[in-house]
């Protein structure tokens, strides 16, 4: 008998107007002892809550609508409350997508972590302490004596990640559920934490459900797929089969959505035309942070010496783990944070550092647009106010013209023109992803920021979204900043590239001079880090210096020597550490504008990047 | 960081109290008619008012009186009251005295009731939120808000009605005279406190609620909810910490409120309390008294609020234990 068999198992929605609708119709599959299930499919598919039904357990306003969830032949759906309550923590744990967000701001790790086992009557505090200890150093997380004592905000997000998995095995589940547990990290973070999750998974026999709409992801970790859209299986069956000979055309618009890794012979090359006018933007000496000292200094900087230019009609990627410095960059180009030193330069002309400081023209020229189109649409307006006060304000236009401008803004975005009287709450990610973009559009701008457009969609609809910034970009010859961690978004869209680590440029120049050798280390670790589409590519990834050397470290900022160095497999002891590395140019047969800012010589750099 | 921003909310209480004083003083500086006019009636000659200006610093500018009064308040000298209250005869009566046993009497009344409403609200409040749409969590959002709805004066009539008219179980009126034990003094400012622990037990409770239950919707929730944890630990460990800051800024609101706006209330039950000396103080024009009076009302306002202030930034994990 398997451990969890699911039995035609059907879930509803019931709205607020009475009406159901089935989430999920009628999926059977089951899940062996100590085998890893992955659940693919993007949002929508009814994954997440297939896999919360292995804990009884629905969402708010959904319900169990037959079929049967058995977990060592008992159906959890049926059990009387109080069992599936001893279930829930003992036979089958739960891992989030947020591990941020789902520890308790107010309680101790130890005591967060340990809570479940010890409610249930399976070890005492004493023993559970022990064993979260235990689980602590098999997880890799520093310092595991004193863990336990910590607040959850005192530790960094992939530690924070990794104690989730740590919470669900204090009780030594026999199953567990992991809801993209990595979607929200970096990539380097994300081999810090697959690496940890597949060890333990592993090390305690347990057998796990991995819901994700990633495929790279699913190749490193899961025996089985289970491919799944609109609340139906489409696929089943072993990675290996369904990744190198899937069935199913769905499932092989899902692996066309996986981008390749980023590689030279991407990027659009330059036409040097560009390149006689003044950049339609440009940072130089640009230097910024929050707080301020009594000396007009910033307490907490985050920003040095920053030099870039965006070219008119060009896309400039920005590329970086969290903490670098990317978005205080957009905010610093946008006016929201001004800068504490440097200047700012919009077609050669210095910008005020805030947007206070700039004339209506000048904002109208520089747009931003956000990651989280859920908190950046305001949630009362219809699309047509959410437009119209830009086109208005902006521009100035009213009556017939401001909705001639209207609908011209939506058929940009590829949306229906009856979508102007909707409401943001009745638009799917994607949709309000384009209606954000319009919004940034509608100013006519000569330049866009675009802090991490992507990031929280799905592979499909990110893809969907780059091709409409592609069309936008021929369309409008409108310039871009286009910020990601994701470095394969950004060589599939950018013409160049910046690299940036703890507030530095640490290397620039166009695409395929970036993704091609000599490499910067930190530029290095982020290429071999972008997971592939093929099973053991993670085990052959952290066998290289590159990665052992870089993954498991959280940026530093520094104001001496080079940030990287002590993630860096060619750092130089009493140099890197103490003095701020030189600009290296680049003679490459493609552009002689590629910097990379290191201690190390070019042919030093180009003899290990090729090795 | 954590004693920084508590130093930094107490210089801020610091500041608020002293615009209050500017206020008040020009509040009562702008009222038509002064206390010289009054006091005269109509023996009112352009002579003797300027002569009883005069006598009572009335004729200095306001500026120097700002200050002569501002000094005296930061030493808790309130000074004489101008006219004496009504039925105490002339002036010449110090405000302290005035306002000693009010003020002794206000404060029984807002401590009693607090004893009862504050934990009897947050019991009721927490308990709601455990069972959202369950008929005890029915009951009493339908009778909290019937409660927040209907005005204290209603409530108050309403009780002197039936208690003291129909059935004559208690005394409509708390003169507060002197009494002979602790049991006889509560029985006659019985209705007082009833009414007020209603008024305010229906709104920390519906408070309470909403504070709970937006903490119950976080994801930390649902993970508590996941792992196991009974639903009464839930509430009492997980969200209950979290619910914290707001709660007690409901409380402290509450509690201002009750020292100083309690003024239909007292006149209601002719409960001689300081809000009721306050408006008496406006009726005669003296302004030192109203003054004072308003300073202290101001003053239990930021006092409160500091201490919600300060509860919500010790009960905040990430200042409590920085990085």
């Amino acid at each position: 008998m398997a451990l969890l068999e699911v039995d035609d198992l059907r879930i509803d929605a019931h709205t607020e107007l009475g009406e159901v609708l089935p989430i999920v119709k009628g999926v059977n599959f089951e899940v062996a002892r100590g085998e890893v299930v992955a659940l693919i499919g993007e949002s929508g598919s009814g994954k997440t809550t297939i896999a919360l039904s292995a804990l009884g357990y629905t969402k708010p306003g959904l319900e169990f609508a037959g079929g049967e969830v058995r977990l060592d032949g008992r159906d959890v759906i049926t059990m009387p409350p109080d069992d599936r309550r001893m279930l829930r923590g003992r036979n089958v744990a739960y891992l989030a997508q947020s591990a941020a967000a789902t520890f308790n701001p107010a309680l101790t790790i130890g005591e967060q972590v340990t809570e479940s086992a010890v409610l249930h009557g399976l070890l005492t505090q004493e023993e559970a302490n022990r064993r979260a200890e235990a689980l602590y150093g098999a997880l890799e997380l520093p310092d595991p004596d004193r863990l336990g004592r910590r607040y959850p905000h005192q530790v960094s997000g992939g530690q924070l990640q990794r104690l989730m998995a740590a919470m669900a095995l204090c009780g030594r589940p026999d199953l567990l559920v992991l809801d993209e547990p990595t979607t929200a990290l970096d990539v380097t973070t994300q081999i810090e934490v697959l690496k940890a999750f597949k060890k333990v998974i592993r090390e305690q026999g347990a057998a796990a459900i991995y819901v994700t709409h990633d495929l790279s992801v699913v190749a490193q970790i899961a025996d089985h797929i289970v491919v799944l859209y609109a609340g139906e299986i489409q696929e089943m069956g072993a990675a290996d089969d369904v990744i190198s000979r899937p069935s199913h055309d769905y499932t092989r618009r899902l692996m066309a959505a996986v981008r390749p890794p980023p590689a030279a012979g991407q990027g659009e090359g330059g036409t040097e035309a560009h390149l006689r006018d003044a950049p339609a933007l440009e940072a130089r000496k640009v230097n910024a942070g929050y707080g301020r000292r009594p000396d007009g200094a910033p307490a907490m900087k985050v920003l040095f010496d920053i030099d870039m230019a965006i070219e008119r009609g060009r896309v400039v990627g920005v590329i970086g783990e969290s903490g670098c410095g990317k978005s205080t960059l957009a905010r610093v180009m946008a006016g929201l944070t001004p800068a504490s030193d440097g200047d700012i330069l919009l077609d050669g002309a210095r910008l005020g550092p805030s947007v206070g400081e700039r004339t209506r023209q000048e904002l109208r020229s520089v747009q931003f647009v956000y990651q989280m189109a859920d908190t950046a649409l305001n949630p009362r307006q219809r699309i047509d106010e959410l437009l119209g006060r830009p086109i208005e304000f902006f521009l100035g236009l009213k009556g017939e013209e401001k909705r001639r401008r209207l609908h011209e803004l939506l058929e940009m975005v590829e949306l229906p023109p009856d979508f102007a009287g909707r409401y943001p709450e009745e638009l799917s990610g994607g949709q309000k992803q384009r209606v954000n973009l319009a919004r940034a559009l509608a100013a006519d701008p000569e330049v866009l920021l675009c802090d991490e457009v992507t990031s929280a969609l799905d592979t499909i609809v990110g893809a969907n979204v780059i091709e409409l910034l592609k069309s936008l970009k021929e369309r409008t010859g409108v310039s871009f900043v286009f910020i990601s961690h994701d470095l394969s978004t950004v060589a599939s869209f950018a013409d160049e590239i910046v690299v940036l680590y703890a507030g530095r440029v640490v290397e620039k120049g166009p695409v395929d001079a970036v993704l091609s050798p000599p490499f910067h280390p930190y530029t290095r670790l982020l290429i071999s880090s972008v997971p592939e589409l093929r099973v053991g590519w993670m085990e052959e990834m952290m066998a290289t210096s590159t990665a052992q050397a870089g993954i498991d470290r959280v940026v530093t900022i520094t104001e001496v020597g080079c940030p990287f160095f002590d993630r860096c497999p060619l750092a130089i002891e009493g140099t890197c550490d103490t003095e701020i590395a030189p600009n290296r140019p680049i003679d490459g047969l493609v552009s002689d504008r590629h910097v990379i800012e290191c201690h190390r010589e070019v042919p030093e750099l180009m003899a290990w990047s090729q090795s | 960081m954590m004693w920084r921003m508590v130093l930094r909310r107490v210089g801020i209480g610091i500041v608020t109290l002293w615009v209050v004083s500017v206020l008040m003083f020009a509040g009562t500086e702008i009222l038509p008619g002064d206390v010289a006019q009054i006091m005269l009636g109509q023996d009112a000659t352009p002579e003797n008012l300027a002569a009883l200006r005069g006598a009572l610093g009335l004729d200095k500018p306001a500026v120097v009186r700002y200050f002569e009064w501002l000094g005296d308040m930061a030493r808790f000298d309130l000074g004489m009251s101008l006219a004496g209250t009504t039925g105490s005869g002339g002036g010449g009566t110090t405000i302290e005295v005035l306002i000693g046993a009010r003020l002794q009497n206000t404060l029984l009344l807002a401590g009693v009731v607090a004893a009862i409403s504050v934990p009897l609200s947050v019991a009721l409040g927490l308990v709601a939120a455990m069972f959202p749409t369950s008929p005890f969590d029915r009951a009493v959002t339908f009778t909290t808000l019937c409660l927040v709805a209907v005005p204290e004066f209603f409530v108050a009539t309403l009780l002197v009605l039936i208690f003291a008219v129909q059935l004559n179980w208690l005394p409509a009126i708390a003169t507060m005279r002197e009494f002979e034990s602790v049991g006889q003094m509560l029985r006659s400012m019985a209705l007082p406190i009833i009414t007020l622990c209603v008024v305010l037990l229906a709104q920390m409770a519906r408070m309470t609620r909403a504070a709970v239950l937006n903490v119950m919707s976080s994801p930390y929730i649902e993970m508590a909810i996941l792992k196991g944890v009974p639903r009464r630990r839930i509430i009492l460990r997980h969200a209950l910490f979290n619910a914290i800051g707001p709660v007690v800024n409901i409380i402290a609101l509450n509690l201002a409120y009750l020292v100083s706006g309690v003024v239909i209330v007292e006149t209601i039950f002719a409960f001689p309390g300081l809000a009721k000396l306050m408006v008496d103080g406006v009726q005669v024009r003296d302004m030192p008294l109203v003054q004072a009076c308003g300073m202290i009302f101001c003053a239990t306002y930021v006092v409160l609020i500091l201490i919600s202030d300060i509860a919500s930034i010790v009960s905040n994990p990430r200042l409590r234990h920085p990085r």
